[in-house]
């Protein structure tokens, strides 16, 4: 375990108790026996935070979860910037995913890149009926007529494809010889697992068994003994930038990005790296565990969330190459501590001591917990839409004793909770965000940083500091009440 | 350093720091593999021109960029327009989390709406447990007064019943016998969101009427349709209805749902069209839609029950707003009062101040096929030339209408109309025949960049703007904030374009 020492508290686990006895009483018999799976609170020195996982949703309850396609367009194959992928299906889902990841790329966007566009089969009763192979075919022969610099094409399986028996496959190899790119079959139909996960799974997959030991790039490749690849971040905001900047100050050469500002090049010669170095361990620990089979590449989980959990990364990394490394990664940590500390002492008087709860998807809720301590706020509860066992296990490093603990949350569940515990700020998504507010809780989106962002690194804890402060003092909260109003100031409500 | 505690940098400023930019060039040289950048702009120019935009406009299966949503999309803004209805959305959950979001981002408000969570072998043995579980699960847990079910492409692709799975879930004790569930099928590979609204209401309407027979009265029904800007658009017209002092009941009004106040409650359910009112729905004497294109199959039911029925086209400006009000008064008997004619008068009168300055002017505007006509009919009032009108939901009968009201009039003569295009051939289009300003949604930004043509932001979804969809487009009101939308952006390019002092500052006039 790999505990990091930053600010001391435990939370009220029998009031947390207590709170997911009241929720649960609210389901129906059969919905609550498996609701309650699913809450737990934290137990110091327990290997895990007590709940199941990675199970089905309930129907009817307002998971707030997304689908494998989702998963697999939306995190992993979309942010690749040269090559174009294709939604195939209906119109909806690639409309609905255009543009939301904040997956941030330099490049000419329609000529050279295509992250921000959605490509759509746009399927007619006609593409159900009949099938949509022939269809796809001659969209890729469009595709290569009007964008020529694509480096390949990925095809996004919509629910239909699945279902009408189309053979994407076979249309994909097809067309991949015929115009010698990858073509990159991803059967990541939405009905298939439980959420954004398997599409995760599947997306990788499709790396390994498309990308991997193809492209001439890989062969041509001088590696050298630094190298590594920075997996799992799909530069939200720029993360993956903020974050690539201290590991090439500290001595070490980033040959690629795993997706987010990515291209097909960095995909192919991923193998070549001497360390895997993985940011979102849920979407990208199947590519990475490949790697260490195939080609005996280790890999590491990092969290470059705020100061304390910077340093750490940063040594532990070093501890894998030289003294040269070592070296570089205690020189960066004394050029930026400064700041760190100077961002500190700024906002943590206006945050110290102000309750957290967080409500992200397979990473987060663990790994911005030091980052939240670092200016002295506590975590009061957490919970995953889409992590596994594993999460839970490694999230028991970072939550103090009585955090209450909530996977694949209810609507209902996340509003009586933000009710009765009243945090000072809350930290999901855009679903969560508005009701919250309304509750006059202040909130911040964590999957698309609001807007805002880098948050990683010491450039992006400066920020991350900025928009929790601004979040959690903004002076609107103190409006609610009108003056003539009688009563006490409103508490949270949640919707009955 | 980039970076430091006394200055924050975000995204907008931080790349553009030295550190940065000497990182993304090393990125790009030593790793990326990307074409060379003569090759870059050789392609990038290629793009610009006609042989380009003639391979681009001959695009048979591949649809980039389009301006329509799916079906239960207009399902799920539907059902938010009635009275503690919650929307259920049979088939693969991750479709109501996209719709939840989407309608999120463009309101700035909650959207709520559950789903049965169809997986893989609800696929094979279809939804049904699915159903029934669901529908106990959300009307336990979300207390709603009905429950909306519409269907995403899943379940339509393996044919799950919605008449039959409601009957049986209902039988199972799921909900009462006599709770409300009114349903619609609204396949994603059909149409778009606005045929999901229309299916929608149909299916509401069918559930309340079924039973009924109409007992005239003399009010009327308003159906508004799919619109980004229900908010002030509805309160605009009920405002200008109550001036006139009409018996009306506004069929499908989301507009409160999508602006609740923050006051420490969050109110899943506010307002919206009553069970009650949609029952008495059936006894009005006339139905207007305010959107022929969102409205077909809820307009022939009105039909069927014998009621008069009338439909416009997103009325913008003083013509569509004179017809909307002559049409209320014809068919109520109530005189439009003079209130409303001082208000008309007052936007003719920013007209005739400010019109110079949009007249001549071309623009080209994309959205949904009544959209795109309602904007065409106030611009050519100010006098501006549409170039470029792109429906991508728009059919040939669409086209062909729309060529006739561009025909009536003088400034229509140079309009192109593309129905079934995209934002992708929209972006050939402007490349070769630019216009002055660009109307649509925030989709439309790209176009901004890239063809350099100002866009004006009038409609679903705007993403990256906040709050104008609580201010009204409709009514001579909301005409006269258009106006001022579109003449401040005008504004804005005039002085940005003479604002370098010495330089290109001649124009930079005080008074304009």
């Amino acid at each position: 375990m790999t505990v990091i020492k930053t600010i001391d508290y435990k939370n009220d686990g029998e009031f947390h108790e207590k709170l997911i006895e009241e929720v649960l009483s609210a389901y129906p018999e059969k919905t609550a026996k498996k609701r309650a799976k699913h809450l737990a609170v934290t137990k110091d020195g327990a290997s895990d935070c007590g709940v199941k996982s990675n199970i089905k949703s309930i129907p009817g309850v307002m998971s707030i979860r997304g689908c494998a396609y989702a998963g697999a367009k939306g995190v992993v194959w979309g942010p690749v910037k040269d090559m174009v992928h294709i939604s195939h299906g209906p119109v909806g889902c690639g409309q609905y995913s255009w543009s939301q990841r904040r997956n941030f790329y330099t490049g000419e966007t329609g000529v050279d890149s295509f992250v921000t566009m959605q490509f759509t089969s746009d399927f007619q009763e006609k593409d159900i009926v009949f099938g949509g192979d022939k269809k796809l075919k001659t969209m890729i022969d469009e595709i290569e007529a009007l964008f020529p610099l694509n480096k390949g094409i990925s095809v996004m399986s919509e629910c239909p494809v699945g279902l009408i028996g189309d053979d994407i496959e076979s249309v994909a190899k097809q067309k991949a010889a015929e115009i010698g790119k990858p073509v990159v079959p991803v059967r990541c139909e939405g009905f298939r697992g439980v959420s954004q996960s398997l599409g995760h799974h599947i997306a990788n997959d499709a790396v390994r068994d498309f990308i991997f030991d193809k492209g001439k790039e890989e062969s041509e490749f001088q590696s050298t003994p630094y190298d590594v690849v920075l997996i799992g971040d799909y530069n939200i905001g720029g993360d993956a930038w903020s974050s690539r900047r201290l590991l090439e100050e500290m001595g070490l050469r980033v040959i690629a990005q795993w997706t987010g500002d990515s291209t097909l090049a960095e995909l192919e010669r991923a193998p070549k790296a001497k360390l895997n170095l993985i940011h979102c361990y849920r979407s990208m620990n199947y590519i990475s565990r490949h790697m260490e089979e195939k080609y005996g590449t280790p890999w590491y989980e990092f969290n470059l969330f705020g100061p304390s959990r910077i340093e750490f990364s940063l040594r532990a990394i070093a501890e894998f190459f030289d003294d040269k490394i070592k070296e570089g990664a205690e020189r960066v940590i004394a050029k930026y501590k400064p700041m760190a500390d100077a961002v500190i002492a700024r906002y943590k008087p206006r945050l110290e001591g102000k309750k957290v709860m967080l409500y992200v998807g397979g990473l987060r809720p663990r790994h911005m917990v030091n980052a939240y301590e670092d200016l002295g706020m506590m975590i009061v509860g957490a919970g995953y839409e889409f992590a596994h066992k594993d999460d839970y296990q490694r999230t028991s490093e970072y939550v103090k004793e009585g955090t209450l603990i909530f996977d694949d949350v209810t609507q209902f569940e996340m509003e009586k909770f933000i009710e009765r515990i009243r945090p000072d700020l809350v930290g999901s998504g855009i679903k969560e965000k508005y009701a919250t507010q309304k509750m006059g809780v202040p909130f911040r989106q964590l999957h698309s940083w609001d807007y805002s962002g880098p948050y990683h690194g010491y450039d992006g804890f400066a920020i991350f500091a900025r928009d929790m402060d601004m979040a959690v003092n903004s002076p609107a909260y103190g409006l609610f009440k009108a003056p003539w109003a009688k009563g006490p100031a409103p508490e949270a409500i949640a919707a009955e | 350093m980039p970076q430091s505690a006394e200055s924050i940098k975000d995204h907008a400023e931080l790349f553009k720091e030295p550190e940065y930019q000497e990182m993304f060039a090393r990125k790009r040289a030593e790793f990326e593999c990307r074409p060379p950048e003569e090759r870059v702009q050789e392609v990038a120019e290629w793009m610009k021109g006609w042989e380009y935009r003639e391979k681009n406009l001959s695009r048979e299966a591949l649809s980039i960029n389009p301006a329509k949503a799916c079906q239960p999309l207009g399902a799920v803004f539907c059902a938010a327009g009635f009275d503690g209805m919650l929307s259920f959305v049979h088939g693969s959950q991750g479709c109501a989390a996209y719709y939840r979001s989407h309608l999120s981002r463009h309101f700035k408000e909650p959207s709520t709406a559950v789903s049965s969570n169809m997986t893989e072998d609800a696929a094979v043995f279809g939804g049904l447990q699915n159903m029934i579980d669901g529908l106990q699960n959300s009307h336990t847990l979300y207390n709603p007064k009905s429950i909306a079910v519409s269907t995403t492409c899943m379940a339509e692709v393996i044919g799950d019943d919605l008449q039959a799975f409601i009957a049986k879930a209902k039988q199972q004790g799921s909900v009462p016998q006599d709770f409300d569930v009114p349903y619609a099928h609204t396949p994603a590979f059909q149409g778009s969101h606005v045929d999901g609204y229309d299916n929608m209401l149909e299916g509401i309407l069918k559930h309340y009427w079924i039973n009924a027979t109409p007992v005239r009265d003399e009010s009327i029904n308003i159906i508004p349709g799919f619109d980004g800007f229900c908010v002030g658009n509805i309160r605009e017209m009920k405002r200008m209805l109550d001036l006139m002092g009409v018996s009306y009941r506004v069929v499908c009004d989301p507009s409160d749902i999508y602006d609740t106040p923050a006051n420490g409650t969050f109110e899943m359910y506010a307002g919206g069209t009553t069970a009650e009112e949609a029952k008495a729905a059936i006894n009005a004497k006339a139905t207007i839609s305010l959107q022929e294109y969102c409205t077909k199959r809820s307009l022939a039911m009105c039909k069927d029950k014998e009621q008069e029925t009338a439909a416009l086209h997103y009325p913008l400006g003083v013509a569509a707003t004179d017809e909307f009000l002559m049409k209320v008064s014809e068919l109520t008997g109530k005189p439009i009062p003079a209130a409303l004619e001082l208000e008309r008068g007052r936007l003719i009168d920013a007209m005739t101040d400010s019109s110079a300055y949009i007249h001549g002017k071309t623009f080209s505007v994309f959205g949904d096929p009544d959209f795109c006509m309602g904007v065409v009919g106030f611009m050519m009032e100010l006098g501006a030339e549409p170039l470029h009108v792109l429906a991508t939901n728009g059919s040939k009968m669409w086209a062909k209408k729309i060529k006739k009201q561009l025909e009536a009039s003088p400034f229509g003569s140079r309009a192109q109309v593309w129905p079934g295009k995209d934002l992708w051939h929209m972006r050939s289009l402007l490349m070769t025949e630019p216009s002055d300003l660009l109307i649509g949604s925030s989709y439309g930004k790209y176009l901004e960049r890239d063809c350099k043509i100002p866009l004006i932001r009038l409609s679903f979804p705007i993403f990256d703007r906040h709050h104008h969809h609580r201010f009204p487009l409709f009514g001579y009101q909301g005409a006269i904030r258009m106006l001022v939308q579109i003449l401040d952006k005008i504004f804005d390019e005039l002085d940005r374009g003479s604002n370098i002092a010495g330089k290109t500052d001649i124009s930079f006039e005080l008074t304009r």
